[in-house]
C-alpha cells in the first residue's frame, strides 16, 4: 500500500467516524413527521355540488368528519360505518416537521410529565435523505475520476427519470385527454368524477390520435418500422405550422420593431413629464438615450451583415463585419458571464444541502437549531 | 513555478472552486442587495396590476434549475398571494407539478392559509406538447387544461368561470429554465396580443443561462425580467421591502431569504474566476515571452 | 401512397395551424391539431422510456461491457413505473375518497414522490452542478486574450462576473455622481441592454428567417429528410 494510499484511507475513516458519532447522537439527518388522520363521511346523492353530470345518476359527496379514536394507528386507506349507517373513509397523513419542534416538544413533555407528542422520526424520508446524500457525494466523486460510484448513480437515474416522465405522461395527459374521450365512464370511475361527456369531434381527434400513438410506438419495432413515419410526419407538419408563424411574427417582425420604431435614434428626454426644457441635464439624458438607441441599430445591422457569409467580406463590408463580431463577442461574454452564474447557483444548493440538511452544521432556514456553527459542532462533537 | 502552473492538475482547480463556494456557505456570508432598474420594473408591472387580478403563472423548470429559479418563484408567489391575486398554476415540463407543489406548500399553505384552494388559487397541473399547449391555451383554455391535480373537472372550479382564453388573465408570469419557457410564451402568447388594447402584460424569470437570449424582448415585447440568481436576489428584496411597509419590524422568515443568501458564495466563485482566467493569461503570455508557448 | 401520405399529413397539418391563426373559423380545426399534437407527445414520452429500457435491456442480453449497470438502470425503471401506475402510497383525494386512484400521483409521502425527491431531484442537481467545476476549469486553460475579439470576450465576461454580486459595491461603490455610468454594475446592466441586446437581437433574426424557411420547405413537400433515407 503506497502512503497516499493511506492517507486517504485515515481521512475516509476519520469522516466516516465523524459522521456515525453525529448521526447515532441524532444531531444530523434526520426527518421527523407528524400525522394527520383524515376522515370523510358518505352525505348520499347531493347532485348540487357535482353539476353537469348529464343523465348520470348524481354522486354521493363526502364531507370532513372527526376521525373516531385509535385511527391514527391504522394502515393504509381504511373504511368502516357509523351508528347511523353511513360509510366513512379515512387515512393518515403525514406532514414534515421541523426537528427543532419535536426536540422542544419532547423537552417540554420531559419537563412537565405530559404527554410525548406524536411527532416521530420517519424512517423512509430519513433513508432518502441519506441515499441523497450519498448520491450527491458519489456524483462528485467523478472530479476525481470516473468510477463506479459515479456510473451506479448515473444508472439510478436515467432509470428512475425515464419511468418518471412515462408516469407524468399517462397521468397527466393521457388519462384525462385520450380516455377521458375515448372511454369516459372508466376515467369517472377510477380518477375524474366530473368529467364531462366527450363531443363527437373530440371523440374523433382523439381515435385519430390513438391510431398515430400506436404507429408512433411501432417503431420500437423493426419489421413495422415504416408505420411510425405517419405520425412523425403529423407531429413535424404540425411543429412547422406553429414555428412558421410564430418565428416570422415574433422573431423577426417583432425584433425588427424593436430595433427600429421602438428604438428611435433621436429621443427628447422629458424628466419632467410635459415640459421638454433645454437643461444641461435633459440635454445629456436625451444624448445618452440616443447613443444608446443607435448602438443598438448600428450593433444589430453589423451583426446581420456579418451573418451574410455569401457576401465577400472585404474593403466596406469587411469592417462592418469586423464590427459585428465585436458586438458578438461582447454578447458571448456576456452569455459566458451569465452561464457561470447560473452553474455556482446549482452548486451552491447541493452544497447547502449537504450542510444544512443532512449534516446540520449550518441552520438558516431555522428547522433543526442544534448546533449553529461550525464552532459549534467541533465543541459539540 | 511556471512550469508547475503549466501543468496544473485540473483537481486543484475543482477544489478551489469547490471551497469557494463551501466557505462562504458554511461561514452564513451576507451582502446587501440593491434592487437594479429591471428588477424594481418586473416588481412594478406585477405590483401594479388592477386588485383581483388573474395571474397565469408557468413554472416551466426542474430540479435541475430550482436552485436559480427556486427563490424567484417564491417571491413571485408571495407577491401575488399578498396583493391578492388570483392565481392559476400551470406548467409544460415534467417535474413542474413537484416546482408548483413546492411553492404552494412553502409560501400559500404556511402564510397565506386563508387562501382557497379553487377560489383563490388553482394547480392546474402539466400538460404536454410544449409550444401546442401554449397555442392552444391562446384559444381554449379550458380544453387544454381539463381538471386540476385534484382531479376536478376545470367547469366545477370556481375560479375558472369566466376564463377561456389566456386573455382573460391580466398577466402571465413565467418562470423558466429552457425549452419549452419564457421565450416560448413571449413568441406565441404574449406577442400576438401586443396589438391589443389591452395586451396580456408579461414578466418572465429565467435562468441564467437564458437571460442574455430574453434580453432582445425586454421591454418590447416583455413587461419583466428576472435575470439569474442575482435578479431573484433583487426581486426577493423588492418584495421583503413591500411586506417591511406594510408590517415594520417584523422578522423575514429565512425562506425569503433564500436568493440573497446564495448570493454570498456567487461573489467569491466570480471573484475565483475572474482570478483564474487573469492567471491562466498570466501563464500564457509569461511562456510566449520566454519563447515556451502554452 | 407510403410516400405520398406522410406529405400530405404534414401539410394538412401545418397548414390548418397557420391558417387557425387568421381566420376565426379555422380555429376550431387548429385546437383539435394541437389537442392531438399534445397526446401524442405525451406518447413520446412512452416511446422514449420505452426505447431506453429496449437499449438497455439488449446491452444486458448480450452481457456487453457494463451490464451490471444497465441492470439497475432497469430495476429503478420497473420500479418507478410500478409505483407510479398503481399510485402506491398514495391517498385518494379529498373529494373523491371512494376512487383509491382520485390522488395526485406527486403528492408528498406516495412512493414515487420518494423516489422524485431523494433520488431524481438530487442526483439530477448534483450532476448538473458539476458544470461550476468544470467551467472554472476551462476557464483557466481555454480563456486567452489573444487578440481584440477575444479581448472583449473576457472584459465582457469580468464586467458582467464583478458587476452581478457585490464585488461592483466594494470595487466601484465609492466613485462620484458624475461617473456613477461607470460602476460596474451598471456597465453590466449597459452590456446586457445594449451590446448583448443588439447581438442577440442579429441572431434571434438571423434564426427566425432560417426557421420560417426550413418549415416552409417541409409544408410544402420540399425538405422530405423526416421521412428517412431510405424512402
Amino acid at each position: 500500500m503506497s502512503r497516499q494510499t493511506i492517507i486517504w484511507a485515515l481521512i475516509g475513516l476519520l469522516f466516516v467516524g465523524f459522521i456515525s458519532f453525529r448521526a447515532l447522537a441524532g444531531r444530523m439527518g434526520r426527518i421527523y413527521v407528524e400525522p394527520k388522520v383524515q376522515a370523510f363521511e358518505e352525505v348520499p346523492a347531493d347532485p348540487i355540488p357535482w353539476a353537469d353530470q348529464g343523465d348520470r345518476p348524481p354522486r354521493a359527496t363526502w364531507n370532513p368528519v372527526t376521525p373516531p379514536a385509535g385511527a391514527i394507528d391504522r394502515r393504509g386507506v381504511w373504511q368502516e360505518t357509523d351508528q347511523s349507517g353511513a360509510k366513512i373513509i379515512g387515512w393518515t397523513s403525514w406532514r414534515e416537521i421541523k426537528a427543532t419542534e419535536v426536540f422542544e416538544a419532547r423537552a417540554e413533555a420531559l419537563r412537565t410529565g405530559g404527554r410525548e407528542p406524536e411527532s416521530r422520526l420517519s424512517w423512509p424520508r430519513t433513508i432518502g435523505l441519506w441515499l441523497a446524500a450519498l448520491f450527491t457525494l458519489a456524483a462528485f466523486s467523478f472530479l476525481y475520476r470516473d468510477n463506479p460510484f459515479y456510473k451506479f448513480t448515473e444508472s439510478v437515474v436515467v432509470g428512475a427519470s425515464a419511468a418518471y416522465y412515462m408516469v407524468v405522461g399517462f397521468w397527466d395527459v393521457l388519462v384525462p385527454k385520450l380516455f377521458g374521450a375515448l372511454v369516459p365512464w372508466v376515467v369517472r370511475e377510477v380518477v375524474q368524477p366530473t368529467l364531462r361527456d366527450p363531443s363527437l369531434a373530440d371523440r374523433l381527434a382523439m381515435a385519430a390520435a390513438l391510431v398515430l400513438g400506436v404507429m408512433l410506438l411501432m417503431q420500437l419495432v423493426p419489421k413495422v418500422r415504416w408505420m411510425g413515419v405517419w405520425p412523425l410526419a403529423f407531429i413535424i407538419g404540425t411543429f412547422a405550422g406553429l414555428k412558421l408563424f410564430t418565428f416570422i411574427d415574433s422573431d423577426l417582425l417583432g425584433q425588427l420593431r424593436a430595433a427600429t420604431a421602438q428604438s428611435p435614434l433621436v429621443v427628447v428626454k422629458e424628466l419632467v413629464p410635459g415640459q421638454p426644457l433645454g437643461t444641461g441635464e435633459m440635454i445629456w439624458q436625451s444624448f445618452l438615450a440616443s447613443l444608446q438607441n443607435s448602438l443598438l441599430l448600428i450593433g444589430t445591422v453589423c451583426t446581420l451583415f456579418y451573418f451574410f457569409f455569401s457576401m465577400e467580406q472585404k474593403g466596406a463590408a469587411g469592417r462592418v463585419a469586423r464590427v459585428g463580431v465585436w458586438f458578438l463577442m461582447i454578447t458571448f461574454g456576456a452569455v459566458f458571464g451569465f452561464t457561470v452564474m447560473g452553474r455556482v447557483t446549482l452548486l451552491a444548493k447541493r452544497f447547502e444541502f449537504l450542510f444544512d440538511d443532512w449534516l446540520w452544521l449550518i441552520d438558516p432556514r431555522g428547522v433543526h437549531q442544534l448546533v449553529s456553527t461550525i464552532l459549534g459542532v467541533v465543541a459539540g462533537a | 513555478m511556471l512550469r508547475f502552473l503549466q501543468t496544473l492538475d485540473r483537481r486543484w482547480i475543482f477544489l478551489a472552486m469547490g471551497l469557494a463556494v463551501a466557505l462562504p456557505i458554511l461561514f452564513e456570508a451576507r451582502f446587501p442587495e440593491k434592487p437594479t432598474a429591471v428588477a424594481e420594473r418586473a416588481f412594478n408591472t406585477i405590483n401594479n396590476l388592477p386588485d383581483g387580478s388573474r395571474v397565469l403563472l408557468s413554472f416551466d423548470f426542474d430540479p435541475a434549475s430550482e436552485p436559480e429559479l427556486g427563490p424567484m418563484a417564491t417571491s413571485l408567489v408571495r407577491h401575488c398571494a399578498l396583493r391578492g391575486y388570483s392565481m392559476y398554476f400551470i406548467t409544460l415540463w415534467p417535474f413542474g407539478p413537484q416546482m408548483i407543489a413546492d411553492k404552494i406548500r412553502e409560501v400559500l399553505k404556511e402564510d397565506f392559509p386563508h387562501l382557497v384552494e379553487g377560489v383563490d388559487w388553482v394547480n392546474l397541473g402539466f400538460q404536454a406538447g410544449n409550444e401546442a399547449v401554449m397555442q392552444q391555451a391562446k384559444s381554449d383554455f379550458l380544453r387544454t387544461f381539463p381538471r386540476d391535480v385534484r382531479g376536478i373537472s376545470v367547469t366545477q372550479i370556481p375560479m375558472m368561470s369566466g376564463i377561456r382564453t389566456t386573455r382573460d388573465f391580466a398577466c402571465l408570469i413565467a418562470v423558466s429554465a429552457g425549452y419549452p419557457g419564457g421565450k416560448e410564451w413571449v413568441q406565441y402568447v404574449v406577442t400576438p396580443e401586443r396589438g391589443s388594447a389591452t395586451p396580456l402584460k408579461a414578466v418572465v424569470g429565467c435562468t441564467g443561462v437564458q437571460t442574455p437570449q430574453l434580453f432582445p424582448y425586454y421591454p418590447g415585447q416583455l413587461d419583466g425580467l428576472i435575470g439569474a440568481i442575482k435578479g431573484a436576489a433583487e426581486y426577493e428584496t423588492l418584495v421583503n421591502d413591500k411586506v417591511e411597509k406594510l408590517n415594520p419590524g417584523a422578522p423575514i422568515p429565512p425562506k425569503y431569504q433564500e436568493a440573497v443568501r446564495r448570493m454570498g458564495p456567487q461573489l467569491v466563485a466570480h471573484v475565483l474566476m475572474v482570478s483564474l482566467i487573469i492567471l491562466g493569461n498570466v501563464i500564457y503570455f509569461t511562456s510566449r515571452r520566454r519563447g515556451g508557448g502554452a | 401512397m407510403r410516400r405520398l401520405l406522410p406529405l400530405w399529413i404534414a401539410a394538412i397539418a401545418g397548414f390548418t395551424v397557420i391558417a387557425s391563426n387568421f381566420i376565426p373559423r379555422v380555429l376550431g380545426f387548429g385546437d383539435l391539431v394541437t389537442e392531438m399534437f399534445n397526446v401524442l407527445a405525451a406518447v413520446a414520452f412512452v416511446l422514449g422510456a420505452a426505447s431506453i429500457a429496449k437499449v438497455h435491456l439488449t446491452k444486458v442480453s448480450a452481457k456487453r461491457p457494463g451490464w451490471g449497470y444497465s441492470v439497475v438502470t432497469l430495476l429503478c425503471f420497473a420500479a418507478t413505473l410500478a409505483v407510479g401506475f398503481l399510485k402506491v402510497g398514495v391517498a385518494p383525494a379529498p373529494l373523491t375518497p371512494d376512487l383509491p386512484f382520485s390522488g395526485s400521483y406527486s403528492e408528498p409521502g406516495g412512493a414515487i414522490w420518494w423516489i422524485y425527491e431523494y433520488l431524481i431531484a438530487p442526483i439530477t442537481a448534483a450532476l448538473f452542478s458539476l458544470l461550476a467545476f468544470f467551467v472554472a476549469s476551462a476557464a483557466f486553460r481555454a480563456f486567452r486574450a489573444k487578440n481584440l475579439e477575444a479581448g472583449l470576450l473576457l472584459g465582457t465576461a469580468f464586467i458582467i462576473l464583478l458587476g452581478r454580486t457585490a464585488a461592483s459595491a466594494y470595487l466601484t461603490g465609492w466613485f462620484p455622481p458624475a461617473i456613477e455610468g461607470l460602476k460596474l454594475e451598471n456597465l453590466s446592466l449597459y452590456i446586457m441592454q445594449v451590446f448583448n441586446t443588439a447581438g442577440n437581437r442579429a441572431i434571434m433574426i438571423g434564426i427566425a428567417l432560417g426557421v420560417a424557411a426550413t418549415s416552409l420547405r417541409i409544408l410544402l413537400g420540399i425538405d422530405r429528410s423526416y421521412l428517412g433515407a431510405g424512402e
